[in-house]
């Protein structure tokens, strides 16, 4: 099949506007075509664009940061941070005396921010109701694809440091 | 005022109805093959990549090879 059209031949537009029904129809399948061949070539595109992230992956470096002093938030009780940066709010979580857990507070649904119900003992999204477990942020219900990713803490002295993110997968 | 036509001019249609159906097809499971990896890339399973990649790239090339043959029934169509 010729890429471009030669110059000698009839004009494209006396193709495309034919007198005769047949060829109109002729015309909107073969454009059709087309364009379900061109869509088939992006999702192509996005695959590759995948495997090409997935070749260059490169493990992220986590900065350490302080999080909260030890004993400063009660039982049951929860301190927002920002980890790794500024635009990445997270959650901590006292669950016992000694037991503390951190999560992204961004529901891995559609990213609201999710909050701690103690008397359920689970982390909840208020937006499509999408329930994570407090103990290790799995999904307990709802429509999250993906556990929460979890914060990894130190503590260090009389104080807790966030030093990296573990993403989680559900299988 | 109608213009008459030869009927042999609408045969081709059944034969490029059936193709782009099956472009449909092969379009709409790669869709979900690239949501599907997307899905499990974020994840953290970085190994799927490569064979969706080929998955897709054998559904595109089916597709363009339906394509060439949506074109060559509408040339031949022409000729008539």
């Amino acid at each position: 099949m010729p890429l471009f059209r030669h110059p000698e031949k009839s004009p494209l537009w006396r193709d495309e506007f034919s007198i005769h029904a047949a060829d109109e129809r002729y015309v909107t399948r073969r454009q059709f075509a087309k364009f379900l061949t061109l869509a088939s070539l992006g999702m192509f595109a996005g695959n590759l664009w995948i495997l090409l992230r997935a070749w260059f992956y490169k493990k992220p470096v986590y900065p350490t940061t302080h999080v909260a002093s030890l004993g400063e938030i009660p039982v049951g009780d929860v301190k927002l941070f920002h980890y790794p940066t500024a635009q990445e709010q997270c959650i901590l979580i006292r669950l016992s005396v000694d037991a503390y857990v951190a999560y992204s507070q961004k529901c891995t649904h559609l990213s609201c921010a999710v909050y701690y119900a103690p008397e359920h003992q689970r982390l909840e999204c208020p937006c499509h109701e999408g329930y994570f477990s407090v103990r290790d942020g799995s999904v307990l219900q709802g429509p999250p694809p993906r556990p929460l990713p979890r914060v990894v803490l130190e503590k260090l002295g009389n104080d807790l440091f966030a030093t990296g993110i573990e993403i989680q997968s559900s299988g | 005022m109608k213009v008459p036509e030869p009927p042999e001019r609408w045969r081709g249609l059944t034969a490029i109805d059936g193709a782009l159906a099956l472009i449909a097809v092969l379009l709409i499971v790669q869709l979900w093959l690239l949501s599907a990896t997307l899905e499990s890339f974020l994840a953290g399973h970085r190994e799927t990549a490569l064979p969706a990649a080929f998955a897709s790239g054998v559904m595109l090339f089916a597709c363009f090879g339906l394509y060439l043959f949506v074109e060559k029934v509408d040339r031949e169509a022409r000729k008539r």
